[in-house]
């Protein structure tokens, strides 16, 4: 056995523990867990969870392109509209999981110790799994529709990163706050719907700056995380044509804005986590 | 150290003087806050954010202040809302304390109001492994682990069946087989005996054994003043909070029983103040109880064929003695008394210097509980002039046989006829 005779000294429980082995195994068994729990019964099982994003891109695809002829012009738009709809779903499979991840995990928080952020990160590690799967389609779809395969493909695990750090941030925020708030719930979807539509995923930052200029609506929104994100994946991964998010914000400069917000909600969400870890079993 | 027990009895301190303690817990105080009205959600704060937050607050555990050696077998006793299991869950790193210290040496293994939080939408084997590793174990040594561990809950056959498919007390075995089974140094057990059927009693009793001899500390809570008399080094009783007494099992088990009927209970023999009457002209040596083979038993199923038994000697000739038998359960109430007058039996006389054994046998049919025998020797004759009586010289625990809430459990059939 690994001596984890060690005197503990602050003997409450904590967001992170004190052993990163042991933290990272339990995220993973969670994760693993949840995985089970969710496909187990359901004949097509996983099947239906990656079917999920690409049946919601049939449809809007359908729509806007048939019915509203919205992406003519822009150069692969089926492939920049399957790509933002799978990073959009890992982000909101991250943060509206995690709204209510503690309470459905209420019978170990009471009666165990262990680190409590396993909980929202395990959320977070199947969405990533869930997005990697996902990862796979888009790239089968982009090179049947004859994307190129470029060096700047690379860019995506920086991108994939910082919407990762995002969606923990503001994941963990949410679930603590759901311990005290309960209606963090029906919040939590009215904004993911604004943000939704605030962001370039059924259009392409392209248009909006067409139309937009230098207007403060416009500078809004390609200041969104988010939308800065798509907007770098649709210019490294799609079209070299489409504009790069520093363009599209107005300058590269102001990247550093929709960055400090990534870098503020990931550090806030850990530190309220941990502030408030001692007393989540109580609060439950 | 502010408050230690407010009465320690001489022998109650545990003497492992060299040992390091195991659990410290110092002047430990957790409170709990309970709103008159609980705000739930943002709207009903912001539609009345000038109401001020009322609240009472519970003095859960109240300065609490023990240390427990290493190796020691430790009680907490207490009535329900005492604030046991709010001490477990601090012991156990769930709640946060407001303040003192606690130090726990090595891994600790929680058993806490009958669960280790399993998931029911999963499979006994998959919810055994997910606890045994949150318990501390790798991947590897759960999986060395988990054939005792379903061998001790008896579940060989019901492995892949999920756990909303269990009977309570299943997933009770169950859980505690993974409390006790992960080989931590520390392990908290909360009332596993209140569940269970008397074969899984016996096991936990075994097991119990088993850890004491294997060196593990163990927390025990329960409401069974006969296990913790049984198994305890020490207990220590709790009441709203405040430790109240800490020492011997048998004196903390007295004092719980005050507390909750509000009298003294009979002392047990080995108490120094032991009631005793008689002019002693022949002397009660010894009492036992003993099963149908005649081995000497503290302990017996409920049903079973026992017999209470006391040896004597008498120091002056005595014609027809009365020899006389009383027991009591564990609040103090007479629940049989008989003797061999009542029952008709001569029993000749005796000469000086001899000693004698008298048995009196019966079926069991007393409910679980503890039991005392009060052996009593009388002279022949109305006056009944008693020449030795010993109270509650011998003790018996009986488990097993229906819990009904009733002292016996009379032999019976039922008949039901309609008119």
């Amino acid at each position: 056995m690994s001596a984890t005779t060690v005197e503990a000294k602050r003997h409450a429980p904590s967001a992170f523990g004190d052993d990163l082995r042991r933290f990272w195994n339990l995220t993973l068994m969670l994760a693993a867990t949840d995985f089970k729990v969710r496909y187990f019964g359901s004949v097509l099982g996983y099947l239906w969870s990656l079917m999920r994003p690409l049946l919601f891109f049939g449809v809007l695809y359908t729509v806007f392109t048939q019915v509203f002829r919205f992406g003519k012009g822009i150069p692969h738009y089926p492939v920049y509209l399957l790509g933002s709809i799978v990073l959009w779903t890992f982000f909101i499979e991250t943060t509206s999981g995690c709204v209510q991840c503690l309470l459905t995990r209420e019978g170990l928080l009471r009666k165990m110790r262990f680190p409590r952020l396993v909980i929202p990160l395990a959320v977070a590690l199947t969405a990533l799994f869930n997005l990697g799967m996902n990862f796979v389609a888009v790239l089968a779809f982009a090179l049947i529709s004859g994307v190129e395969l470029r060096w700047t493909w690379l860019e995506l695990l920086p991108l994939a990163m910082l919407i990762a750090s995002l969606a923990i941030g503001v994941g963990t925020l949410l679930s603590v706050l759901y311990v005290r708030f309960r209606d963090i719930q029906p919040i939590w979807e009215v904004v993911a719907q604004i943000l939704f539509y605030g962001s370039p995923i059924i259009y392409v930052a392209a248009q909006y700056a067409a139309k937009g200029g230098e207007r403060v609506e416009h500078v809004a929104v390609m200041l969104n995380p988010i939308a800065t994100i798509l907007t770098q994946v649709g210019h490294a991964f799609v079209d070299p044509s489409l504009p790069t998010a520093a363009a599209a914000a107005g300058g590269t400069a102001r990247l550093l804005i929709p960055l400090a917000i990534i870098a503020a909600v990931f550090a806030l969400g850990l530190w309220f986590f941990n502030r408030e870890a001692p007393r989540i079993a109580e609060n439950l | 150290m502010t408050s230690t027990a407010s009465n320690p009895s001489a022998h109650a301190e545990a003497p492992r003087p060299s040992a390091p303690p195991a659990v410290v817990v110092r002047n430990v105080k957790k409170a709990f806050k309970l709103p008159h009205q609980q705000y739930h959600t943002l709207k009903e704060r912001a539609l009345h954010p000038f109401r001020k937050d009322t609240f009472d607050v519970l003095q859960a555990v109240d300065d609490v202040d023990f240390e427990i050696a290493e190796g020691e077998f430790f009680g907490i006793v207490g009535r329900n809302g005492s604030g046991k299991s709010t001490l477990l869950k601090c012991l156990a790193g769930i709640y946060d304390i407001d303040e003192g210290d606690l130090h726990v040496r090595g891994r600790l293994s929680p058993f806490i109001e009958l669960g280790v939080g399993f998931n029911m939408d999963l499979t006994a084997r998959d919810n055994v492994m997910i606890n045994a590793i949150m318990l501390g174990l790798t991947r590897q040594q759960a999986r060395e682990r988990f054939d005792d561990i379903i061998a001790f809950a008896g579940l060989e056959d019901f492995l892949d069946l999920k756990l909303k498919n269990y009977s309570s007390g299943m997933t009770v075995r169950l859980a505690f087989s993974v409390a006790i089974q992960v080989d931590a140094e520390v392990i908290l057990i909360d009332e596993v005996l209140a569940v269970g059927d008397a074969a899984f009693q016996q096991k936990c009793f075994d097991e119990f054994h088993r850890l004491k001899d294997a060196g593990r500390t163990i927390l025990f809570v329960t409401h069974d003043m006969s296990s913790v008399e049984r198994f305890c080094d020490r207990a220590v009783l709790l009441e709203k909070g405040r430790m109240i007494d800490l020492g011997e099992p048998a004196a903390i088990a007295r004092r719980y029983h005050e507390l909750n009927f509000g009298r003294t209970v009979h002392q047990l023999a080995e108490g120094d103040g032991e009631e005793r009457f008689g002019d002693r002209s022949a002397e009660i040596v010894d009492a036992w109880f003993e099963d149908a083979a005649g081995a000497r038993i503290s302990e017996l199923t409920h049903g079973k064929p026992c017999r209470v038994c006391m040896e004597a000697r008498f120091h002056e000739p005595i014609e027809d003695p009365v020899f006389g038998f009383t027991l009591r359960n564990d609040v103090g109430a007479t629940i049989f008394a008989t003797s061999t007058d009542l029952s008709d039996v001569a029993t000749g006389g005796f000469a000086a210097g001899e000693t004698v054994v008298v048995r009196l046998a019966f079926d069991n049919v007393m409910t679980q509980s503890t039991y005392t025998v009060t052996p009593s020797i009388a002279r022949a004759g109305l006056g009944a002039d008693a020449l030795d009586l010993r109270a509650d010289l011998a003790k018996l625990v009986v488990h097993g046989g229906p819990w009904t809430g009733a002292v016996v459990n009379l032999p019976h059939t039922f008949a039901v006829q309609r008119a």
